[in-house]
């Protein structure tokens, strides 16, 4: 049923980060190839022309593009273990809606906040924390959004905890005293083997920005 | 599904991703009501609405028994799940992670490259259009010799790409601007044609002339 699974990926993705805890939730084995973004390899043109972009999930030689679309892929095809969507269409339809708008909200937001500065970056700052406090919302009282197991809002939104550090540093605030239930799930999360084994140090994400920072020129 | 099956739409005439919600329910046979919003004027967005979508506030909610749902690619995929008859996506795994991919794509890439070609100022308008037109090229290649995106009949693809298949055509018109060239995408071409001769598409597109009006009004002037 396995067959091969190869991941391109790049080591601080939350994208990539993504597609790891689901094949460890799901306990596939598979081959992770480290991708340089400047050099991308002529497995990765091949495998997403259309985007040329990390993470790409090979299965038996076919490629599946986009985070959460290989997310569902896996829950779908290894759906005899540890399932990230929920069997009610109703509550499926809620977890892509929440997944959706981690998608189209924090990684922008996150992005303005350590590469921005002044005005633009206070007010990235604000929508970031509204965003995470309606995230927090839809929490609730329980220990996962995906209820009382993690689930697939879960494995969207939690790559993004490694990068909070950065954001902090260079946004000049804490996320957790703003947003401490959020928090509270995260390091929650972390305690998961799947989730701890698949997101990257925060502190080498941290220099891996500063080096980045430099690269591009901003300050 | 069962007798007592509510099922609502709130919508706009003029909105592609209302209109993706309203075919895949009509090509299910699913009844449903359905409530016109004004989105043009924020102030004029019903409170229902507002209450249904507080998150980002648009059309399209589809209402299931009081219980809303928005974003029109995740209705769908709902409406699927929910009502069985003409499936939208195909069964396979792999084959269900492309549908998806191309929906996506169509959303990501396509749609914000034509609004772009529509409506930016007529010196960005050039740059724009040759965006769009590779857009097009790529989304092209996922046809691959079908008569649509779903194979014989349509799918969630075929439905996501509303917006080629008929409001492209009118902003074509408007721009002057040539995107969807029978020369250049001549299978692409043939799919619009395809999309709009359906039956169940013929019932769910807006007016022509309402349209032209709408896009008129927004276009800068060339």
């Amino acid at each position: 049923m396995e067959g091969e699974v190869v991941l391109l990926d790049f080591w601080p993705s939350m994208f990539g980060m993504r597609t790891r805890i689901a094949l460890a939730e799901k306990q596939i084995k598979y081959e992770y190839r480290e991708e340089d973004l400047r050099n991308k390899s002529a497995l990765l043109l091949q495998m997403n022309p259309v985007h040329k972009k990390i993470p790409v999930l090979i299965h038996n030689g076919k490629p599946i593009c986009e985070s959460l679309i290989q997310v569902q892929y896996i829950d779908e095809v290894w759906n005899d273990r540890a399932p990230l969507l929920p069997p009610n269409p109703y509550q499926r339809a809620t977890a892509r809606f929440w997944a959706d708008f981690v998608d189209k909200k924090i990684y922008d937001l996150g992005a303005k906040v350590w590469r921005t500065k002044g005005e633009e970056q206070e007010a990235a700052k604000k929508e970031f924390i509204e965003c995470l406090k309606l995230l927090e919302g839809q929490l609730g009282d329980n220990p996962y959004f995906g209820g009382k197991d993690f689930g697939f809002v879960d494995v969207a939104l939690v790559p993004f905890y490694c990068w909070f550090y950065t954001y902090e540093k260079f946004g000049s605030f804490s996320i957790e005293a703003e947003c401490p239930k959020l928090i509270a799930w995260a390091k929650r999360c972390m305690q998961k083997e799947s989730v701890a084994k698949s997101l990257a140090d925060q502190e080498k994400i941290y220099d891996f920005v500063l080096q980045l920072k430099k690269a591009l020129g901003i300050e | 599904m069962d007798m007592g099956d509510e099922v609502k739409v709130f919508g706009s005439w003029g909105s592609p991703f209302s209109r993706r919600v309203e075919l895949a329910l009509l090509l299910k046979g699913v009844p449903y009501e359905y409530i016109e919003e004004d989105i043009f004027v924020f102030e004029n967005k019903s409170p229902l609405l507002l209450q249904y979508n507080p998150v980002h506030k648009k059309v399209p909610v589809l209402l299931h028994n009081g219980k809303p749902i928005a974003e029109s690619l995740v209705i769908l995929e709902y409406i699927e799940e929910t009502w069985k008859a003409n499936p939208i996506l195909p069964e396979d795994p792999y084959d269900k992670a492309m549908a998806r991919f191309w929906a996506k794509f169509l959303d990501d890439k396509c749609l914000p490259a034509i609004r772009k070609a529509a409506f930016s100022p007529e010196n960005e308008r050039e740059e724009a259009a040759e965006e769009v037109r590779d857009c097009l090229k790529t989304l092209e290649s996922a046809l691959n010799g079908k008569r649509f995106f779903g194979g014989d009949a349509i799918g969630m693809v075929d439905i996501a790409a509303n917006f080629v298949g008929f409001w492209l055509r009118i902003i074509q018109e408007v721009t002057g601007e040539e995107l969807l060239s029978v020369e250049k995408l001549p299978e692409l071409f043939k799919w619009t044609e395809e999309f709009v001769s359906c039956s169940v598409v013929k019932k769910c597109l807006p007016p022509k002339d309402k349209v032209l009006d709408v896009v008129k009004a927004r276009v800068a002037p060339k």
